[in-house]
């Protein structure tokens, strides 16, 4: 089912939680909405499952005006970020919530609730715990049970609150690709807050960056890092050093190029600086090297310039170990690419 | 849970101590009532128990329990819920004056109904034209009794309510519940013990209220007096096997309630430990 979302505003007291929201999602997509806290996104996952009233604007499930509807007439599945299990319920009885409060008419028989539970219990991988109780789950394992008492029901959205927010790295990591695969089998259209970039750009086909009540830019996890909007995209989607320098007609340089110049700011990725010990070329820049962290799949490099800058620069184990880097040596740092540009004339 | 902190002498000084002064103001007490009411033979405990004043004031106790715990459940529940889970004006004054009959003098309790329905007082005469009697009558007391008593549900719930915020019952609306499923199935399971608790608390008052209750309701034999009401006249009349049997009702109820109160405690503490784990692992 496809969400179209017109002009949405939300203020809570003289806090401006949402501003002018709009946004359309097509069926069957996996959604990141992406921000720090504070960036409205919790509010407008809240603002579509009817769980908080906009102060104006529109909401669409497939062309259907909702916004007069109650939560429980939405049919959406929601996952809280602190999962929410129903803490006097068994496993069991949590997922066959959702059938269990049907109406009469439309409620299945006992028979067929059994049967259905297991089915979600053996597609959440945890068909052994039908009988524990929330509290005797560890941290993924309510998560998962979570998803599969939202997905009882048979939701057309699946809308989820920091899925993985109070999970640690290694099983964080491990859910992350469990609901990209999960969303590839089922096809539900799906939206998830994050305030991970890594999270929303390794799961997501889109990301909608939000911040200050306003989205910033919606775009595919690789227009958003490569591409960035604005200043602000560029630098919640990861690290990136600032250069000040002169543009010249042709390109840009990062130290004192020559030409009539435009004077400019210019940001780079890590990763998309060469290290070298000989300049190469006029956009090569001196700087000292304060700091070498091998450990992980790349090598992090901090160095500091001649006029006191830190500079952040990521290059291969391979590179690392043929170049011999050590700290306090001088090396020349070169923009292979440069990821945003800001012109102050 | 040997503290190192404290000598053993200081520690058992001041357990004898409490000891001592539990023994002395609680215990002994307790003792003497049973065995005054049981002074003339078990025979006349009974008789004093089995006759038509003493049945009907404990009749009378029992049926204004009976009125003054559900609509206090019925309040408590109303009053937490919305205490805990909203945001409104005046939140602050409402939870300030569900405290007053606390802070209130009981006799004070009392005298309000008096100044309300008496036949001085403010509805009186409206209500003396149209015959219907409230002051010295069960009505003052039943509504005497449900002032007294009515923070005692709330109190116990609003914490309770506060902690465990709104999640569980969104969680219920998303699943296709409607208010009443929720409130039925999620949010009344969960504050089980809490309102248990708080209905036994405010059961043993409802039950044993003396102040307030002997302002309004003119000590009518067989009519108008509760069980407390009833003593005090035993006494009065230097009656003292008869008070003092009266009395032991009250001493076990009391001993009941007690006890009733700790096996919930004991399952309360059980579950929150539980959410506790739940909560620190998640």
């Amino acid at each position: 089912m496809s969400i179209e979302v017109k002009q949405i505003a939300k203020t809570f007291g003289s806090f401006q939680a949402l501003e002018n929201i709009d946004l359309k999602i097509e069926t069957g997509e996996l959604i990141a909405l992406l921000g720090p806290s504070g960036s409205g996104k919790t509010t407008l996952l809240r603002i579509i499952a009817g769980l908080e009233n906009a102060d104006q604007g529109e909401i669409f499930f497939h062309g259907k005006d909702v916004k007069e509807e109650k939560t429980k007439d939405r049919n959406v599945g929601f996952v809280f970020q602190h999962y929410a299990l129903f803490r006097h319920m068994t496993v069991f009885e949590n997922i066959a919530f959702g059938l269990r409060v049907k109406p009469k008419a439309l409620r299945p028989t006992e028979e067929k609730i059994r049967a259905r539970v297991k089915e979600l219990l053996r597609l959440v991988q945890l068909e052994w715990v039908a009988n524990r109780f929330p509290s005797q789950l560890s941290g993924g394992q309510r998560q998962r049970i979570a998803l599969a008492r939202a997905l009882a029901v048979e939701p057309k959205v699946l809308l989820l609150d920091e899925p993985f927010g109070s999970l640690d790295a290694k099983v964080r990591k491990e859910l992350r690709q469990w609901l990209r695969r999960f969303h590839d089998d089922l096809h539900i259209t799906t939206l998830f807050v994050t305030h991970d970039q890594e999270e929303a750009l390794e799961v997501a086909d889109r990301i909608v960056v939000m911040n200050k009540g306003k989205i910033e830019q919606v775009g595919t996890p690789e227009q958003v890092y490569h591409n960035p909007a604005n200043l602000f995209v560029l630098n919640f989607l990861g690290s990136v050093n600032l250069f000040h320098g002169r543009a010249e007609e042709s390109g840009a340089a990062a130290s004192e190029a020559t030409a009539t110049p435009k004077i400019t700011k210019i940001y780079v990725r890590p990763h998309e600086l060469t290290v070298t010990r000989q300049a190469a070329g006029a956009n090569s820049l001196k700087a000292q090297i304060s700091f070498i962290n091998p450990a992980g799949s790349v090598v992090k490099i901090d160095a500091v310039t001649s006029d006191g800058q830190l500079v952040q620069a990521e290059i291969s184990q391979e590179e690392y170990k043929s170049l011999r880097l050590q700290r306090n040596e001088h090396v020349f740092l070169t923009p292979k690419n440069i990821t945003y540009s800001e012109y102050d004339i | 849970m040997a503290s190192r902190t404290e000598h053993a002498g200081v520690r058992w000084t001041l357990i004898g101590t409490a000891l001592t002064f539990l023994g002395f103001f609680i215990f002994l007490p307790l003792v003497m009532v049973f065995m005054t009411g049981l002074n003339k033979g078990i025979a006349v405990y009974f008789q004093s128990l089995n006759n038509p004043d003493a049945l009907s004031a404990i009749r009378l106790t029992v049926i204004t329990a009976l009125v003054a715990v559900p609509l206090n459940v019925v309040f408590g529940i109303a009053a937490s819920w919305a205490i805990a889970k909203f945001n409104f004006w005046g939140k602050n004054f409402l939870t300030t004056l569900i405290d007053l009959p606390l802070s209130v003098s009981p006799v004070i309790s009392g005298l309000i109904y008096v100044l309300l329905f008496g036949a001085q007082g403010a509805w009186g005469p409206w209500l003396m034209e149209h015959g219907i009697k409230i002051i010295f009558a069960p009505p003052a007391i039943i509504l005497a009794t449900i002032f007294v008593t009515f923070p005692l549900v709330a109190r116990e719930l609003i914490p309770v309510m506060k902690t465990l915020g709104n999640e569980e019952e969104e969680a219920a609306l998303t699943l296709g519940a409607n208010g009443w499923q929720t409130f039925l199935r999620v949010t009344l399971p969960n504050i089980k013990w809490g309102l248990l608790y708080g209905v036994i608390i405010c059961n043993a008052r409802a039950m044993g209220e003396f102040g307030a209750v002997s302002v309004v309701s003119g000590h009518i034999r067989g009519q108008t007096n509760t069980l407390p009401l009833h003593i005090e006249i035993l006494y009065n009349e230097y009656n003292f096997t008869a008070a003092f049997a009266a009395a032991s009702l009250l001493a076990l109820l009391a001993v009941f309630t007690l006890f009733l109160k700790s096996l919930v405690e004991y399952q309360y503490r059980a579950e929150l430990k539980a959410a506790l784990k739940m909560e620190k692992s998640a």
